[in-house]
């Protein structure tokens, strides 16, 4: 018991930020597994979903503010696919990936300028802000929210790409972007409904992340992102439950080695981790195998 | 010996009109003009991206572990030629460290390169097998695990721990970049034109078209990988020596990301376009664009939008706008050519000569 | 066209995010060289440089440093050297609290030709820095950099802060005498200067009274502190010693009280801000810090800086905007205002505009400011002997005066 007493609040935690990276993760694996890009500018997209609710609170009441943080976190999106992603459709892959990185950089500097490169704190949201005392451990209500709310969304995305016309378009594209252009699918639509679904996750993941770290800088998303990519290839890229799963892991396994003391290496541990699992599987927990083509 | 081509010759008096000219600068002009720093820093940076360029525009191997070469290479150079009666006060917190000797700068620059190397050698062994997008995730996650390395407690009698690493030798004149780049361009420029490039070029259009035609890939990927990290490590050290401090924290993936768009500005795959971006970029980023963050009034009027930051904002919003419509960059995958602008020139003068009758 | 529409678009999509600020825009940091207000009656310039931190980490704490400097230059405008009245004119460089950014910084102002430097907040800048300076011959006077790696072996750097060996015992002692503690638990930051330096003072004075550490790092933007805070719990610490940026210091006071700590915070002088203040308002936290001023202090001086320096805060926005929204005076805002005046002291006793000439008279020069008589010793440190111990009233979210603590 006295075991369970002292390390519960790490499990906590780290169930916490695992729920939060799931939500991240998500947007990286469907655009992958749609597109096979890396959207490194997601990341960011979080972070600004953060910086929007800050900015919002201070000229409209809270219960207004969310439902307009989640739409323009939504547009953001959306209009990044437009102009970053859309007219490279043709181009290598290379060039996609550095147009991720530029939107990645333009995001940060706007984000830097904006709030002159200060820390800006993040509104109280009333009662998941709030404490709670489970055994010994003390924690906010947002902690024990997340894995419900996380595993919610995720069966309703899961239930979306199985059960709707635009899931399956989804689907089709992701198996075979070509032939499912030829059978009638708008492939534009498709691509762009993916990237507003990811984006409205992780400004979700946004709210309940920042309320547990109330603090936003420029560069918040870059280490959330990076791990939520990292989730997403453990879990086998363009898997969803993997994704999800994987966020877990990394979540948890990271609060672990902080609490064994190795808090030097709580970042190095992921990446060790994504490498290991990179040469061992490179295809993750649930991925499907590629089929090279020539 | 073979004869030299027109090109060639106007390319070398080019170089060396270059150097006078960097060199005649550090005469007249005030040597704390911003000037300088721009050349410096350029010139490091035209280094790096060179060695980046070898690697993602002529292997085709894209890697974004630039930065923890770098870091090597910086380290390297910093623990082995702080002075020894300087050790005591820069490694305060671990007795003066366990490195009781220092080598000369030329040696300690051949050490970082070599150093970077033998990490890229060990990592390129499982990470080489990867294909693209996760060859470029796992590069970036090596560097970020080196980086951890470099500031654990544990080694801290040989990297300081997190602790600044200064006093050790720095160069004042602009020439010792200019010279050191030159020459190590100038051996990644000799190994493209050689057949070991050539098989890299066949590496990056078609790997198994390069496989069938009985090029060991592997081999040739590591070699391409422990080359570019070679010099990514003589890049660090140098940049070590123009900071005059060294701190792992620097060494993030966001100067990858610089870097590599420095590589996309000038076009992937053209030295000549990575070496002309990298002075472009570190010119606009250090100097001309430093207005945009002045808050200015044009008489009582103030102009909108300009204060602190807005510079980054500008700055990125012209890569993108690089990224997007100018995909081929400066110099797309070309190098300066001298036969084909005398030759655009003749037919100019041509058809104004024939215009003019 | 296509194109054209495309790139209209980037912009649109860059400044929407700029359109959500509901800030004005003017409210932010004055840019480098806006104080260059071209003198009016053709006095000559004297140019004194403010290397300090207005984004990064130490941002907040930066521009509230460059506000002292800012107020000091309002009050005083003009300087009497060798006979004639200049004009001194503040050149303000941010150096990104970065420690690769800070000596182009630096080498900026060193290309502007200042006599003399200020700054910085955030020690790892200005080690980083000093070696430009040193090189240009340039004197620079550190405010608050405390470490003491700063003046050690670089002629030109001269501070008027306490430094943390003499911090790091002071907070031990405290830690010791006034809470008991037998155990204490250090967090710092890995690659910062500023804390793994104070740590390591204050565990040296620690265990030689007689004590117990825990000591761990955590990386650059972590935002996670609670497996920190578990980790302080379950070792028994009696104490959490956390000398961080303010940034890592809210995010830490929150979880802190998030988690139901009870163990008392205890941190040096850059948590003597009232970014530390918000946090901890209206949580069960507690948390003392050691500092350099305190804003009841009773001298004349201190009296008439806090009210006029209150005033200019109140009637200007973007003083206010810069000192995070309300008036409370950081130390570290009292000693950027002592700070201007002792270069203008200098100034004085070198008799001229040259920066070599500055140096020179820089260490026979003394001040007496209003954080205390300022002197410097042989390395250029400041000779002081005594810091304030304040104390976090989490009921008003105001400071409250505990005591003035030495060595002994």
């Amino acid at each position: 018991m006295d075991f369970i007493n002292t390390n519960l609040p790490y499990l906590l935690a780290g169930i916490s930020v695992g729920g939060q990276y799931a939500l991240i993760a998500i947007g990286y694996t469907m655009v992958y597994g749609i597109l096979r890009l890396i959207n490194f500018a997601h990341g960011d997209v979080f972070m600004c979903a953060g910086l929007i609710m800050i900015y919002a609170v201070t000229w409209m009441p809270l219960y207004i503010a969310i439902p307009f943080t989640l739409l323009v976190t939504v547009l953001i999106g959306f209009l990044i696919e437009r102009v970053a992603y859309k007219p490279l459709r043709t181009a290598p892959r290379m060039s996609v990936m550095i147009s991720a990185i530029g939107v990645s950089y333009l995001l940060q500097n706007v984000a830097l300028y904006v709030t002159g490169g200060l820390a800006k704190m993040y509104p109280t949201i009333p009662w998941i802000s709030n404490t709670v005392t489970i055994g010994t451990a003390t924690t906010k209500v947002v902690t024990l929210i997340t894995p419900i709310l996380t595993l919610v969304l995720v069966i309703a995305l899961v239930t979306f790409i199985q059960k709707t016309k635009i899931g399956m378009a989804m689907r089709a594209v992701s198996k075979d972007f070509e032939t499912s252009q030829l059978m009638g699918i708008k492939i534009n639509n498709v691509i762009s409904a993916t990237f507003i679904i990811g984006s409205f996750l992780a400004a979700v993941g946004s709210l309940l992340y920042f309320t547990n770290y109330a603090a936003v800088i420029p560069t918040s998303g870059a280490m959330p992102g990076l791990k939520a990519f990292v989730a997403a290839v453990f879990g086998g890229i363009g898997s969803i439950p993997g994704a999800v799963i994987g966020a877990f892991i990394i979540g948890i396994c990271e609060n672990i080695i902080k609490g064994l003391g190795w808090t030097t290496f709580s970042d190095a541990f992921t990446f060790a981790l994504l490498i290991i699992i990179l040469i061992v599987k490179p295809t993750g927990l649930f991925g499907e195998k590629a089929n090279e083509k020539v | 010996m073979k004869k030299l081509s027109k090109n060639n010759i106007i390319t070398i008096a080019l170089i060396i009109v270059v150097y006078a000219i960097v060199f005649v600068l550090e005469k007249v002009i005030d040597p704390n003009s911003m000037l300088f720093i721009v050349l410096k820093k350029g010139a490091i940076y035209a280094l790096v991206a060179v060695s980046m360029n070898l690697l993602n525009g002529f292997t085709g191997l894209f890697s974004l572990g630039q930065a923890g070469f770098m870091l090597i290479g910086a380290y390297t150079y910093a623990i082995f030629t702080i002075p020894v009666e300087y050790r005591d006060a820069v490694y305060q917190y671990f007795g003066g460290g366990i490195v009781q000797f220092s080598i000369p700068v030329i040696p300690a620059l051949i050490l970082a390169g070599l150093v970077a190397a033998l990490f890229a050698f060990l990592i390129g062994l499982p990470v080489l097998r990867l294909k693209s997008d996760y060859l470029a995730i796992a590069t970036l996650g090596f560097a970020e695990i080196i980086r951890a390395f470099f500031q654990w407690d544990t080694l801290g009698p040989v990297t300081n721990g997190s602790n600044l690493l200064r006093k050790f030798p720095t160069f004042d004149s602009t020439l010792f970049p200019f010279t050191v780049a030159g020459i190590c361009i100038l051996l990644i420029v000799l190994l493209i034109n050689s057949s070991y490039g050539r098989a890299f070029k066949a590496i990056r259009d078609d790997e198994i078209a390069a496989e069938a035609m009985g090029i060991n890939l592997f081999k040739h990927k590591e070699m391409s990988f422990v080359i570019s990290s070679f010099f990514a490590g003589v890049g660090g050290a140098l940049l070590a020596m123009f900071q005059t401090t060294v701190q792992a924290m620097a060494f993030k993936s966001a100067m990858t990301y610089e870097i590599l768009l420095i590589v996309v500005i000038g076009g992937i795959g053209s030295v000549t376009g990575s070496v002309l971006a990298s002075f472009l970029f570190i010119a606009c980023s250090e100097w001309w664009l430093r207005f945009l963050d002045a808050e200015t009034y044009i008489g009582a009027f103030k102009v909108p939008l300009l204060r602190a930051g807005f510079r980054k904002v500008v700055f990125s919003i012209i890569i993108m706008a690089v990224v997007l419509f100018y995909r081929q960059g400066i110099m797309g995958d070309r190098e300066l050519n001298f036969d084909r602008i005398l030759r655009k020139r003749q037919k100019f003068i041509e058809k104004t000569q024939r215009g003019g009758k | 066209m296509k194109k054209f529409i495309a790139l209209l678009l980037i912009a649109v999509l860059a400044l929407s995010a700029a359109a959500c600020s509901s800030q004005p825009a003017g409210t932010e940091a004055p840019a480098e060289g806006t104080e260059a207000a071209a003198p009016a009656d053709g006095a000559k310039v004297v140019k004194i440089g403010v290397f300090e931190p207005a984004s990064g980490d130490n941002g907040a704490g930066g521009k509230q440093e460059t506000l002292g400097v800012q107020y000091a230059n309002k009050v005083q405008p003009t300087v009497e050297i060798g006979g004639e009245t200049y004009n001194v004119e503040l050149v303000i460089v941010d150096n990104e609290s970065s420690n690769d950014k800070a000596p182009t910084a630096a080498a900026n102002l060193v290309s502007q030709n200042v006599s003399i430097v200020l700054g910085s907040y955030g020690s790892g800048v200005s080690i980083a820095a000093g070696d430009v300076f040193n090189k240009a011959g340039i004197p620079a006077m550190g405010i608050t950099c405390t470490n003491p790696q700063v003046t050690n072996g670089v002629d030109c750097y001269f501070r008027i802060c306490f430094l943390d060996p003499f911090q790091g015992t002071v907070l031990a002692n405290f830690a010791s005498k006034e809470f008991g503690a037998k155990k204490a638990y250090c967090l710092s930051k890995l690659g910062d200067d500023y804390s793994g330096g104070l740590c390591h003072y204050f565990v040296e004075a620690f265990k030689a009274l007689g004590g117990e550490v825990v000591e761990e790092t955590f990386p650059e933007g972590n935002s996670d502190f609670t497996s920190y805070i578990t980790t302080a719990q379950n070792s028994g610490a009696e104490v959490f010693f956390a000398p961080v940026s303010t940034e890592a210091a809210a995010l830490i006071i929150d979880q802190a009280a998030g988690n139901g700590m009870t163990m008392p915070i205890l941190a040096g002088d850059t948590w003597d801000s009232n970014v530390i203040t918000g946090a901890a308002k209206g949580k069960n936290v507690k948390i003392c810090v050691t500092t350099f001023f305190d804003e009841g202090a009773e001298s004349e001086a201190a009296k008439a800086f806090v009210s006029g320096i209150k005033e200019w805060i109140n009637s200007d926005a973007t003083a206010k905007a810069n000192n995070g929204g309300n008036d409370m005076i950081s130390a570290v805002t009292a000693m950027g205002y002592d700070a201007y005046f002792t270069a203008l002291e200098a100034l004085k006793n070198a008799g001229s505009i040259n920066a070599a000439d500055v140096l020179k008279a820089l260490p026979t020069t003394t001040y007496e400011g209003v954080t205390g008589a300022i002197a410097f010793d042989d390395t250029g440190d400041a000779i002081r002997d005594a810091a304030f111990v304040k104390e976090v009233d989490t009921a008003t979210g105001g400071w409250k005066f505990v005591a003035i603590q030495g060595i002994n």
